[in-house]
This record gives structure tokens, sequence and C-alpha cells, in this order.
């Protein structure tokens, strides 16, 4: 799905060589600083690489139409942002920046219990905790549905246990619907428990990879 | 009711200095540091007009259509010139550009519409109704697109984070940055709007105080000023929108990513 060949972005990060398969759960893990989130902002296309070629679906992400490549492998911010003063607006968000038909109710209130947030549609956004923001943002990129997610630290504001049960749903929902996800964690336990792949990111470079078991 | 104008002598002129006076004495008093500019803005003011004065007299005593065309590409060009003098930010090139553009597109299309349409004077290029009326038109629209350069680039800034999260879920540059550039119009549009709703309650118009203080009907004047502060936020809308539907653009790369 995604290939880096040389791949250099200022003095933060060199990938010689890295391929992340279709359908792959990908987990990032590794010191802060060390170019995680740079790594997801280059699939992203939300900064360009220096030297090298990073490739998408076999075209270099540069000959992509930016916001068409986007809308197929969308993004996740470690801290999410509130797009509209409801949980329904906020939900409806995602499908509307890509120009997508909104979710039905039905579809909004599936997605929220999903990840056992707790909230009614039409519930006040801005009095959401940090924790519940980052469910409501994995609720409306799951309702946006693309092909590839590519996540900064999802569940970081949440507690170990709460963790894993969101990350369980989403990658329940995105291996049953065969997505390639790339996710950042800081947490070495969710790594093991949900990827087919851990990336060990040093700075400066991408050292190796290890098969999980 | 010409009649009963007061002309002002030079004395008369110079004992509403008192006031300049009591502002310096206040200052000094209170020890704020402003007594140079004070000095400064009420003796460039007194110059400036009494050149405008006599730069006026010329005109209208000798109507030309190359004197009414130079006066307003000044008063253009000197807008533009203090909008890049306003806005703290640093402006690039594009941007003042767009600034520019906005300006003249936005300003010269209202005036010609109102003069041409509402007013209806003749020969068009007549000083005595086009420069004061371009003089109002230009300078409501030279504030209304300086509050609109501020809040688009400050925020461009603050919210940065929230632009680039709308940009990582697909969204184009309009759509991540159209929450900001809504904002831009409404800080822009809103002194003008303010203005519509005090005008005659909570102050009385400088134009049509002068209309008055002039000798003309009240009635007529005040025909005047509701022809002319409609002519003011039009034009000031139309600038204005003309500025922020272009200027996002400038924070932008070809591959919509956010600049620096």
């Amino acid at each position: 799905m995604f290939t880096f060949e040389e791949a250099v972005y200022k003095d933060i990060l060199h990938i010689d060589d890295l391929r992340i398969h279709k359908g792959s759960m990908t987990a990032l893990i590794g010191e802060s600083g060390t170019g995680k989130s740079t790594m997801l902002k280059l699939m992203n296309h939300l900064v360009s690489a220096d030297k090298g070629v990073i490739r998408f679906q076999g075209t270099p992400v540069q000959d992509w139409e930016a916001v068409e490549l986007r809308r197929e492998a969308a993004m996740l911010s470690q801290h999410p942002v509130l797009f509209g003063d409801t949980v329904k607006e906020n939900l409806e968000s995602g499908c509307r920046f890509a120009g997508r038909p909104l979710p039905s109710e039905e579809q909004m209130t599936h997605s929220i219990q999903q990840y056992d947030l707790q909230k009614e549609l039409d519930d006040d956004a801005g009095t959401l905790s940090g924790g519940e923001q980052q469910r409501l943002a994995l609720a409306r990129l799951t309702l946006l549905d693309p092909p590839v997610c590519l996540l900064d630290e999802p569940t970081s504001a949440l507690d170990e246990g709460l963790e894993h049960e969101v990350m369980e749903a989403f990658i329940k929902h995105a291996r049953k619907k065969q997505k390639t996800v790339v996710f950042v964690t800081h947490s070495r336990s969710i790594a093991d428990a949900y990827a087919d792949e851990t990336m060990d990111i040093t700075p400066f470079s991408y050292k190796g990879r290890k098969i999980n078991e | 009711m010409n009649n009963n104008i007061i002309d002002l002598t030079i004395w008369q002129l110079a004992a509403a200095y008192v006031f300049i006076l009591m502002l310096l004495v206040i200052v000094k008093i209170r020890n704020i540091p402003r007594s140079k500019e004070i000095l400064i803005s009420s003796l460039r003011m007194t110059i400036q007009l009494l050149l405008v004065g006599y730069i006026l007299i010329y005109l209208f005593d000798n109507p030309h259509p190359l004197w009414t065309a130079l006066v307003v590409l000044l008063m253009i060009t000197f807008a533009v010139w203090n909008i890049f003098r306003r806005v703290r930010s640093g402006l690039d090139k594009k941007m003042k550009q767009i600034i520019a553009v906005s300006m003249a597109a936005g300003t010269l299309s209202s005036l010609i519409y109102f003069n041409v349409i509402v007013i209806q004077f003749s020969p068009w290029y007549e000083p005595r109704y086009f420069i004061p009326i371009a003089g109002m038109i230009i300078g409501n629209s030279m504030t209304g697109v300086t509050l609109g350069v501020q809040t688009l680039t400050e925020g461009m800034k603050d919210q940065r984070h929230r632009v680039e999260s709308a940009l990582m879920l697909g969204a184009t540059p309009k759509e991540a940055s159209r929450k900001i550039v809504n904002q831009s119009f409404d800080n822009a549009i809103l002194p003008t709007i303010n203005n519509m709703v005090g005008t005659g309650i909570v102050f009385l118009p400088g134009m049509m105080t002068g209309q008055i203080l002039a000798g003309v009907n009240p009635v007529t004047a005040i025909e005047y000023q509701i022809a002319i502060l409609l002519g003011v936020t039009g034009a000031v809308s139309l600038t204005v929108i003309l500025f922020v539907q272009n200027a996002y653009k400038v924070f932008f790369n070809e591959k919509s990513q956010l600049r620096g």
C-alpha cells in the first residue's frame, strides 16, 4: 500500500526501505520526537519528503492530488479537534470534509456506541473530556470509512483498560472491512495486541522491524 | 438655509485646539508618554486637511476626468499602503497583491454602481460628488480589509492545528479554512453593521452633520446619508469578500499543505 525508498525528512526521519501492505495493521513505536507522527504526515502528504520516494498504491505521493490521497489515507491527529458544537456535527464533519453523503442518525449512534461513548447526538461536544473527544474522533473516522487509516496515538488520553477496549473495537472493524491501519502508540502492549507488524522508530532513522508472533 | 452658514474665523478655529491642549494636559498629568504623537497627529491632520482643501478648490474649479481618476487612484494607493502599515504581522508579496487587487476591484466597482445608478450625477467625473463619495467608500473598505487581514492571519496562526486536522481527513484548503474565513468576513463587516444600527440615535454621521452645518436641508442630508451608508456597506462587503476568498489560499502550497 505504502512504500518508502530512501525517504528523508529534515533531520527527523530517514527511512531506507519500508513496505506497508494492504490490509495490514502496523504499529509505530518509539520515544517522543523520533518522527512517528512525521511518518504518518508523510503518508498523508501533509508534509513532503526532502529526498527519496514515498509511494501510495505504486504512485509517488507527490503525483497524487493531495486532497484525493488524504481521502484514501485519512489521518487522525493525537490531539482531537472539535468540528462543530454538537456530537452529531462532529460525526458528520469527516464526511462533509471529504465531500461524501452524510451518515444517518442510526449509523452515527452505532458508531459512538462502538467506542463506548455514552452521549446523545445532540449533546454539546465542548463538554467532552480528552478521552471522550478521542473516541468521538475515532467514531468520525469510522463513519468516514477510508481504505487507509493513519492514527497518531488515538487512545493516549484513555486509561489502559478502556484503551484496549477502544483499540479492539477499531481494529476489529478495520479487519472486517479489510482496511490498512498504521497507528502510533506509546504502549508496547497495545502494539503487541493489535498490530501485525511493529516498527521501532529511533531518532533520525527507522531502525528495524519486528514481525509479531 | 444657506444664509445661516457660520464662516469660522481663524480665531474660532484656533479656539478648537483647546481640546488638544486639554488632552496634552491629561497625558502629562497622568504621565502617559503620548504627547509627541498627539502633537504630530493634530499637526498632520491640520496640514493634510488644509492641503486637501486647496486641492479640492482647484479640482472643483477645473473639473477634468483625468484629475478625478488620479485622485481616486491616489486614495486607493494610500489606503492599500495604510493597510500594509497597520497590519502587525508581516505580509508576504502575494498577500499584498491580493489586498491591492481586492481594494481596487471592490471599491471601484461599488463606486461606479453608486455614482451611475444611485446618485446619477453628470458629468460622471464631477469632482464635487465623485471625490467625497470615493473617500467614504475607500476609507470604510480600508478599515474592513484591515480587520479582515488581521483576523485571517491570526486565525490561520492560532488555529493551525484545526486546519491541519481537517486537511488530514481530506478537506480541501477552502473547507479547512472556512470557519476562519467566515470569522474574518464577519469581523470586517461588523463595524459597518454597527454603524447602521447606531446612526441617527447614538450619533449623527459625519457627512450628514457636515451637510447640515453647511446649510443643507436635513431631509436632503439624510437621504444622502442613507444612500452613502448603503453604498459603504456594499463596498465593504464586496471588498472584504474578494479579499478573504482569495487570501486564505496564500496559507497553502500547491500540494494543499499548510505553509511554514
